[in-house]
């Protein structure tokens, strides 16, 4: 699991083009939106994209990503369980 | 064509360099164009996040934008009323080719969102508009090269009609490395008369 979320720190810092910011600025708890990281509505699609091709993970209905990408905690949990790559 | 207004400043982008009012203010040696604007965004202290999740034309067009809207000294938390027209050549095509790329192997398709919200050239316009609560007219049209004429007869009928105060216009391309954005503000009051022979003439200089 803590191999699942350094590589989600390092994917959501590249894919995000999060400048400036390394995997030790974000913590396991941190919100990713609002107040958190500060990520908007694009960034919530490329997570979406992202767990689709990495994991291999279809996200179908939107408001599953509200919790899902609420950290990178959240995120390792559901990628754990539902993963099929 | 005689005009009421002027030019009252300008900055030009291209060949690794930086120039504001015909004086260069920024030089760097960087051949790739991600790595030069990263430089110019550092040396200009702009401090804006969300620059570098946009794309290469907006980058520039931002760039250019923001180093002669600081110069205004404008109060970025009030609405300012400057229109924007912009014009290239090659459109969003550096963008439009990066979605193209990600969308033609049907077996890995996995087109991003970041990138595709880019393809279109007038999304810079709203990257500036953002940062500087630029809520007045907008265009965006593509030439083959800078059209000194129509830039001007638009940019005056906008103030004309009262449209905007000021008018921020020129030219912003982006093709494979290739770069150039020059771009000037037109207002009421200034040193330089906002004319196609000017416009041309800063442009070649």
């Amino acid at each position: 699991m803590e191999a699942l979320k350094l590589e989600l720190k390092e994917n959501i810092i590249e894919q995000l083009n999060l400048e400036d910011m390394t995997v030790a600025d974000i913590g396991d708890d941190d919100m990713l939106f609002g107040d958190g990281l500060g990520l908007d509505s694009i960034d919530a699609l490329e997570l979406i994209v992202m767990l689709d091709k990495n994991y291999g993970i279809k996200l179908t209905d939107p408001k599953e990503g509200r919790h899902i990408f609420e950290s990178v905690n959240t995120m390792a949990a559901y990628i754990t369980e539902h993963r099929s790559k | 064509m005689t005009s009421n207004y002027h030019i009252t400043s300008h900055c030009h982008i291209k060949n690794q360099t930086v120039s504001l009012n015909g004086v260069e203010v920024f030089h760097d040696d960087s051949e790739l164009f991600p790595d030069f604007i990263k430089h110019v965004y550092k040396a200009f202290e702009t401090k804006y996040p969300k620059f570098f999740k946009m794309d290469n034309l907006s980058k520039l067009a931002f760039l250019a934008a923001d180093i002669i809207l600081k110069n205004e000294n404008l109060d970025t938390q009030k609405e300012q009323n400057i229109a924007i027209v912009f014009s290239n050549k090659a459109a969003s095509l550096d963008t439009d080719r990066l979605h193209q790329e990600a969308i033609q192997n049907s077996s890995n398709y996995f087109p991003s969102p970041a990138v595709f919200v880019y393809t279109l050239p007038n999304i810079c316009i709203g990257e500036i508009s953002i940062k500087y609560k630029l809520f007045s007219e907008n265009s965006f049209f593509i030439f083959d090269t800078l059209n000194a004429e129509h830039l001007a007869s638009y940019s005056n009928s906008l103030l004309d009609m009262k449209k905007a105060d000021k008018v921020l216009c020129g030219w912003v391309d982006f093709d494979e490395n290739h770069y150039e954005a020059f771009l000037y503000l037109v207002a009421k009051n200034g040193k330089t008369a906002h004319s196609k022979e000017h416009i041309t003439t800063l442009y070649n200089t």
